[in-house]
């Protein structure tokens, strides 16, 4: 099986778009979880915004990326004519 | 069921599980009624016990299966929204449900990292994994390996990777199913334990995952709504506001107020300073050991036989006798075991004379190296946590189970989501309950104990022990010894529930442990029918020898996981969170680089694989008292320890060296073959026109 320059281009927008969303998590996990005492200073609605971060935000962040992934690629898959077809 | 298209499929799914919510809504509500009529706690305890059970045994049997298919991946028809509640499910085990707000309301900001830890990993599932495994489509994780690098070699690495860390688990759940069942209905944990395993055999021993994945659904929706429903009555309770995610930034702000006054109060000073004492006197002892050794230990046992012969002479009450005598029996037997529990005598005292940590600060510590220890140690245990959810092989089987790759995608989020709403309930879960302790039982006279004090005080001393300490008839926040294992079993009558809430919330405990099992079961018994017996002893093997095989086995399983429960062995904690590293570092390098580095090859993945592993181990046996002490080693901790990481996190070490020595070794040996680079290919794509095909039959 040969794979085609539409192929290959599909499986670099794959990469990119991975690539963006790990970096999104990473961000969101280790550099927030790093800064957490400084975050802490700031009090949003009583939560001390480094605690929020751990506790509540990272986890709506992830649900998100991963939802948008799914919407992304499916859509990808259907431009790239690599859908699986019904059935 | 054949005939059925997916789309009729999933509108009758939707349809049972309604019918079925609503129903065990209403047998609750049934049973609340009872209540009210003067039905025992344990009659409800006990319905709760057997409703439960044997609806899930009840859906086992309905899902009974002789396909290969249906019995290894549930026929790959499960929708993505109902594979995400099986996953869900599958994920959340005792330790979620009944540890993890608890650990929360000990330990703080530290407890979150379990909360980032066990929810970022899906992150890595749905970018680097479940479409790709999804779209191979056979039946389990070293299938996967064995067909990517080829050979049985590390078909037989991933397989013995697969057991380690699934068996400790699944021994971890049984034991939770033990314990709630027999603190809840007062039946023996060993019967207990066989209770649940029937109910777990029965569901997954004639309809392999097809029957657990119905089951899990169910389980699901059970748990979900006992975790839920407390902790929203709660919040209405405190915060006049049923959101409790949204609302306790109010409770938590008074947290803080509160554990300021706590640390001015002089009261909580002198209860402090008691336990100030008690180490001393701990520390003083440790001390004279080690310079008069045996000398000294027959002398202190020689006070602690007297203590009790003056007690007998002089017809003391019977409890201070049996206390005296308690004291005898667990004497350390030698000069090291005398050490160690000394120390440790030492080391809770101290932690119980320092003054309250705020709940919400993160990485305390005295100074600024210890913060970073703390810091860094927090960010290892995400990692370890992360990726190894990533590679636990009972979560990743279950992409397998999803109609198309389109749907593994969605299935991803699902999962999540319905993991989410419990882990960002049990932050506010804790904070709620510590506001109430803070408030309502903190200041309370000794003479006044609020009911659900007492009553689990009743239950066992080692959950919760309020001692007045320093004689003022008035209960301070030191005085109060609280188990985090019976914060979210205890919320129902904290919050001023009935006791049919509580019945509800063991129920949903149990529903925790009980699906995990059923999908760890399931793994392990997989791995030894499909990936040894079929795939290596035998692959003439028809069919229904292969489900016989399969179904056999898993009984053996079983009753080996119950075995090891039933001698309760004392460090599963550890070597559940152990699992962990030792997933990440087996697993997670030698997946991801097979479907995204081609030149990735056979002796790269084999070596990557134990050096992960073997790191991992090797890091935990050196500094991990209890290995240590299995594995008689000597030197000091402190000298074996790298960059000051815990050994829970010994994966921070083992993922990198296993990324470290595939990637090195596969540039050393020979680049894999076309056959393995258009089962990459075909890996990456949904779908190739003339494509080959990975399914099995």
């Amino acid at each position: 099986m040969q794979l085609t320059e539409r192929h290959k281009e599909y499986w670099r927008k794959n990469i990119t778009i991975t690539a963006i969303l790990f970096v999104i998590w990473f961000v969101v996990t280790y550099v927030t979880g790093y800064f957490s005492r400084e975050l802490n200073e700031l009090v949003l609605f009583g939560f001390p915004l480094g605690f929020y971060m751990g506790a509540q935000g990272s986890l709506v962040v992830y649900v998100v990326i991963i939802f948008y992934y799914a919407y992304r690629m499916n859509k990808l898959d259907q431009e790239y004519d690599v859908a699986e077809k019904e059935g | 069921m054949a005939t059925q298209t997916q789309s009729q499929f999933n509108q009758a799914l939707k349809k049972y599980y309604s019918v079925y919510t609503g129903g065990f809504i209403l047998f609750v509500i049934i049973l609340a009624i009872g209540e009210q009529l003067g039905m025992s706690n344990r009659a409800i305890g006990l319905s709760f016990l057997f409703a439960t059970i044997g609806l899930y045994a009840l859906i086992g049997v309905m899902s009974r299966t002789a396909d290969v298919s249906e019995y290894y991946v549930a026929g790959r028809r499960v929708p993505a929204f109902f594979n995400g509640m099986a996953t869900g499910a599958d994920w959340m085990s005792a330790a979620s449900f009944i540890a993890m707000a608890g650990g929360l309301y000990v330990g703080g900001f530290n407890g979150l990292a379990f909360i980032m830890g066990w929810t970022g990993g899906y992150v890595l599932v749905a970018l680097f994994l479940a479409p790709y495994l999804r779209k191979f489509g056979q039946f389990t994780i070293p299938d996967f390996l064995s067909a990517r690098y080829g050979g049985n070699i590390v078909r037989s690495v991933g397989v013995f990777a697969a057991i380690l860390c699934s068996f400790t688990y699944v021994v971890a759940q049984v034991m939770g199913v033990g314990i709630i069942t027999s603190r809840f209905t007062g039946l023996e944990f060993g019967v207990g334990v066989f209770v649940g395993l029937g109910g777990i055999l029965v569901c997954s021993m004639l309809g392999g995952m097809r029957a657990v994945t119905w089951t899990q659904v169910a389980q699901y929706i059970i748990l979900i709504l006992a975790y839920l429903i407390p902790v929203v009555w709660l919040s209405v309770k405190v915060t006049h506001f049923p959101i409790p995610q949204l609302s306790y930034g109010y409770a938590l702000q008074k947290v803080t107020e509160r554990e300021k006054a706590i640390n001015a109060d002089p009261k909580e000073q002198e209860v402090r300073a008691v336990y100030k004492q008690r180490a001393d006197a701990a520390d003083a002892k440790v001390k004279a050991l080690e310079k008069d050794g045996d000398a000294y230990l027959a002398s202190e046992r020689a006070v602690v036989e007297k203590k009790l012969a003056d007690l007998k002479a002089a017809n003391a009450p019977e409890k201070d006798v049996a206390a005296a005598q308690k004291a005898l029996d667990t004497f350390p037997k030698d000069v090291g075991n005398a050490g160690v529990a000394w120390r440790t005598d030492t080391r809770n005292n101290l932690a119980k004379a320092a003054p309250v940590k705020a709940h919400g600060e993160a990485f305390p510590g005295k100074d600024e190296h210890a913060q970073d220890v703390s810091r860094w140690n927090f960010l290892a245990l995400i990692f370890c946590l992360m990726v190894g959810t990533a590679a636990l092989p009972h979560i990743l089987m279950r992409y397998y189970t999803t109609p198309s790759v389109r749907e593994a995608r969605q299935s991803v989020g699902w999962s999540l989501f319905f993991i989410f709403l419990l882990y960002f309930t049990a932050p506010a879960l804790a904070v709620l309950v510590k506001y109430d302790v803070y408030h309502f039982l903190v200041g309370s006279a000794f003479s006044e104990l609020p009911a659900w004090v007492a009553r689990w005080r009743e239950v066992d001393t080692a959950l919760i022990s309020i001692v007045d300490l320093n004689m003022d008839g008035i209960v301070q926040l030191a005085e109060i010894s609280m188990h985090g294992d019976m914060i979210v079993l205890a919320t129902p009558e904290i919050a001023g529930l009935p006791y049919v809430i509580s019945g509800l919330v063991a129920a949903g405990g149990l529903a925790a442990a009980l699906s995990t099992a059923d999908g760890l079961l399931l793994t392990i018994a997989n791995a030894l029918s499909h990936d040894v017996y079929y795939k290596m002893l035998d692959p003439k093997a028809t069919t229904l020898r292969r489900l016989t095989v399969a179904r056999a086995l898993l009984v053996v399983v079983a009753i080996c996981a119950a075995w090891v429960a039933s001698q309760k062995p004392a460090d599963i904690l550890f070597l559940v969170s152990a699992a962990f590293s030792l997933a990440a570092a087996g697993f997670f390098p030698a997946l991801t680089l097979g479907i995204f580095w081609k030149r990735a090859t056979k002796w790269g993945a084999i070596l990557g694989m134990i050096a992960g592993v073997g790191v991992t181990f090797y890091y935990m046996a050196v500094t991990q008292p209890w290995l240590r002490s299995i594995f008689g080693v000597t030197t000091p901790i402190s000298d074996n320890m790298w960059l000051n990481i815990e050994p829970i996190s010994a994966g921070v070490f083992g993922v990198p060296i296993g990324f470290a020595v595939i990637i090195i070794v596969s540039l050393l040996t020979k680049a894999p073959d076309i056959k393995v680079q258009e089962f990459i290919e075909h890996v990456r794509y949904p779908h190739l026109k003339g494509d080959i095909d990975t399914r099995a039959a």
